[in-house]
């Protein structure tokens, strides 16, 4: 029931002249705002002024921005027939909550809520309900607010209290601008001269002046040959420029006894003026109106205007032009790499092309690219075993799919046992491929840079940053936890990547649903991929790892030790590596090379005692002052209780 | 005042008629307004006294829309003719763009219409503009009494016209003559804009 924006009802086709432009301005703003700029946005304007263009132009805009926006387009007569349908079947409650989860919502021709006590009350309520929620209600109309008859006050005072802008008959270098626009679309070409004659005549409406160029390319098409002035004259009737003036709806008056001598007049004051006004002088001013409309200062093209026969001032305004474009250039990149940069006045005035694009390129330096992986941990120093193998194969298939397989990854496990070597690992590879932009680091430190993006206002430049990642790694998304903020900014970003297929890689110390202080919006997401878990470390494992510690230090591969070591009760890779830099810095100390006995040593403190004396000791050795002493119980983990009833058999 | 400001595209073309007292410049205005569609007309201001006689100023502004992109307003101002109000007259022509000098065709005004043209001289020469520069025109108002009160164009203009300025002989009551005056000082004061001087 709803209707279909039309694509062709942007922006961008939209010609701003001075009747429309605040309507347009206050459109982009809430396109850009949604729910917080203007609401409700109340435009009104007669029949065939802009007011749909504006309105779809408004939903493409913020669906261009926020493309996860829900957003509805439709008149006052769907929405009450599709009220009425909705009645008829019981489902009034239904219908009411489809509405009010539109973000965006555009509602055309309000003017008929006239007589429509029930819809006036049904609206009211609509209004309120996405006010409150924050969602964005833009209306058009073909008058304003408290001109609508037998209308609310209740909701005259709603639509007034947002903005309430109107649309105005174009003005004559925005009719040109106009023609000249549709012409070019339709690839149709006239002699100099013919639409601006067109454009002479008042149409009171946009509409209108469609159907005179529609008739005149038809005209030209038939005839098979350029039409002149004259003969736009003849198929659209005007007798001349003056009297075409003098004879649009706006002069004819019927309290003037004898309008001739006046129209006479006119008519002699045309033609002085432009003779006095040369044509340069009107294209050069034409040329300031339009750009000026579209927010370019113009200094250069007035001065053209102080001096009396500039040269070559069409080579003038061609070049303003090409500058203008290429100011729009660098506005439409730095808009991607720091939205906030784009709305700076620099890149509006084409008078100072070096300044913008020096602007542009700061802010294209000063667009560091999100923190990249650690290279300090490449997947193929990633040691694999049973424990870890699951994970493993995940992030293989993650690096050969991104974004297409298992999205988000969340890898779980505990501290030490290699998450963040798989998650640098993931990125590093990730980053491989062509015109990938990794963006890879902890969650401590993405909450740490939002709170500066937003100490230094820059959130927008932030968001923008990992917008342009193709993968996000975030190591810890425990500590996510009550950061609220963060949480809904992740959330919003999630779900930007995972609708454009970028790759989400996490890792958490335990399984998403049992961390504590995360929404269930986030929770849920990351069970919505795969979560993928590294156990403690098997033998197999323990004993590769220290197969390659060792090699690293240069030490011998000694295979009492490897045993000695890989049976060792730790239960992360951390703690082996510990356990392993502990025993060469004690050969170091004592000068002796690195064994199995000298291992045993250093991590049991005194040689295994002789059950000589017939006193059992657990190996623990408490101290007076009540603190554990044994050395490697004080650092390290308590080992598992069975393992330790083997160590003390040992 | 600019005349033509191409930042803004604005014509404003302030035009003045001057003329000895009872001459018939407001007679001019109330023409031109009573021609003129409503929807182009301000709101003619009238400071006259008891019995019609100027006291102050009149004024009428027109708005022709937009001609070559351009909006184009003429502002259409009357001194107070008699000659105690010279402060005034003065005020008036600051910045005018073009002068009509509305003359009595009465053979026995033709004193008058003399001194009030050297007083128009001299008013213009106080705001530092030579005659010789500014757009004048010349109309010799009521034509329609009998002749043996009236002097003729020709005898006017020999009278009157020392730098043959157009002449229009007028009946501004009925109307004969005024859009005839107004066109002629419209086209001297914009062909001056034509001549190089975008005044700034």
């Amino acid at each position: 029931m709803t209707s279909a924006l039309n694509p062709r009802f942007s922006f961008e086709t939209f010609v701003v002249g001075a009747a429309n432009r605040l309507a347009v301005t206050a459109g982009r703003t809430v396109a850009e705002n949604p729910g917080s700029a203007y609401n409700p946005l109340f435009i009104y304007s007669g029949s065939g002024l802009g007011k749909t263009h504006v309105l779809m132009a408004i939903g493409h805009a913020a669906k261009t921005i926020a493309s996860q926006l829900n957003i509805e387009y439709l008149t006052l007569d769907e929405y009450v027939e599709a009220f009425h349908a909705a009645i008829a079947a019981g489902q009034g409650d239904a219908f009411r909550r489809r509405f009010q989860n539109v973000d965006v919502l555009l509602v055309d021709d309000v003017q008929f809520l006239t007589n429509r006590k029930e819809m006036q009350a049904e609206l009211l309520r609509l209004t309120e309900a996405l006010q409150q929620s924050g969602h964005q209600i833009v209306l058009a109309s073909d008058r304003p607010p408290a001109e609508i008859a037998d209308l609310d006050e209740r909701l005259i005072s709603r639509f007034s209290g947002g903005l309430v802008v109107d649309i105005g008959i174009p003005d004559y270098e925005t009719r040109v601008a106009i023609l000249r626009r549709k012409a070019e679309e339709r690839a149709s070409k006239f002699q100099p001269g013919v639409l601006e004659t067109v454009a002479q005549v008042e149409y009171p409406n946009v509409r209108e002046l469609m159907g005179a160029l529609n008739r005149l390319i038809a005209f030209q098409a038939v005839n098979d040959m350029p039409i002149n002035e004259e003969a736009v004259r003849k198929v659209l009737g005007i007798a001349t420029a003056a009297s075409s003036t003098a004879a649009s709806p706006t002069v004819a008056s019927p309290t003037a006894a004898s309008p001739d001598e006046f129209s006479q007049f006119l008519t002699d004051v045309t033609v002085t003026v432009g003779k006095a006004v040369e044509a340069w002088r009107a294209r050069v001013t034409e040329a300031v109106m339009r750009w000026e409309g579209e927010g370019y200062r113009t200094g250069r093209l007035e001065k053209l205007l102080d001096q009396e026969q500039p040269a070559a001032v069409d080579d003038a305004i061609a070049a303003y032009v090409q500058d203008v474009e290429r100011l729009k250039a660098l506005e439409a990149e730095v808009a991607v790499l720091d939205p906030q940069a784009a709305g700076e006045k620099v890149f509006r005035d084409p008078d100072h092309m070096d300044e913008a694009e020096a602007a542009a390129a700061k802010v294209r330096d000063g667009a560091a690219p999100p923190p990249a992986p650690s290279a300090a941990f490449p997947l193929e120093t990633y040691v694999v075993g049973p424990s870890n193998e699951v994970a493993l194969n995940a992030a293989r298939d993650v690096i050969a799919k991104p974004g297409k397989k298992y999205n988000p990854l969340v890898i779980v496990g505990k501290s030490g046992l290699g998450k963040t070597h798989l998650l640098n690992a993931i990125g590093l590879e990730l980053a491989r491929k062509k015109n990938a932009v990794v963006a890879c680091l902890s969650t401590q430190a993405f909450v740490d840079e939002l709170i500066a993006a937003i100490d230094g206002n820059r959130v927008d430049w932030w968001r923008a940053r990992y917008r342009r990642a193709t993968a996000l790694l975030l190591d810890d998304i425990h500590l996510l936890s009550g950061k609220e903020r963060t949480q809904e900014e992740l959330f919003n970003l999630f779900n930007q990547l995972v609708d454009a297929d970028r790759q989400l890689v996490f890792t958490a110390p335990a399984h998403p649903n049992t961390l504590e202080g995360l929404e269930e919006r986030i929770v849920s997401r990351l069970e919505g991929g795969l979560v993928a878990e590294i156990v403690e470390p098997d033998k197999e494992l323990r004993r590769s790892v220290l197969e390659r510690l060792l090699t690293q230090q240069h030490l011998p591969m000694e295979p009492a030790l490897l045993d000695y070591l890989a049976d060792r009760p730790i239960d992360s890779v951390r703690s082996l590596t510990g356990i392993v830099q502990r025993v060469v810095e004690a050969a170091a100390a004592q000068d002796a090379p690195v064994s199995a006995g000298l291992a045993r040593e250093v991590l049991e403190g005194a040689p295994p005692p002789r059950r000589t004396t017939g006193l059992r000791t657990s190996g623990i050795v408490v101290s007076s002052a009540g603190g554990v002493r044994s050395r490697e119980k004080m650092v390290w983990d308590w080992p598992a209780a069975g393992d330790r009833v083997i160590e003390d058999l040992r | 005042m600019s005349l033509v400001n191409f930042t803004t595209r604005e014509i404003t073309c302030k035009i003045v008629y001057y003329g000895p007292g009872r001459s018939g410049k407001t007679t001019n205005l109330h023409y031109v307004y009573g021609r003129v569609p409503e929807t182009r007309r301000g709101r003619m201001v009238s400071l006259a006294t008891q019995t019609d006689r100027t006291l102050f100023f009149d004024f009428l502004p027109i708005d022709l829309g937009q001609i070559s992109g351009f909006s184009t307003r003429f502002q259409l101002y009357t001194v107070p003719g008699q000659v105690y109000y010279n402060a005034t007259r003065r005020l008036v022509l600051q910045g005018a763009d073009g002068v009509v000098f509305v003359g009595d065709s009465q053979a026995r005004q033709l004193d008058e219409n003399i001194e009030s043209l050297q007083n128009l001289q001299s008013n213009l020469l106080e705001h530092g503009v030579d005659v010789r520069t500014m757009p004048v025109v010349m109309q010799y108002n009521k034509q329609d009494l009998p002749r043996e009160l009236i002097l003729t164009p020709p005898d006017l203009d020999d009278a009157l016209n020392f730098r043959s300025v157009p002449s229009f002989p007028a009946d501004a009551l009925h109307g004969r003559g005024v859009f005839e005056t107004l066109k002629a000082i419209s086209e001297l004061v914009l062909k001056k804009l034509a001549a190089g001087s975008p005044a700034a």
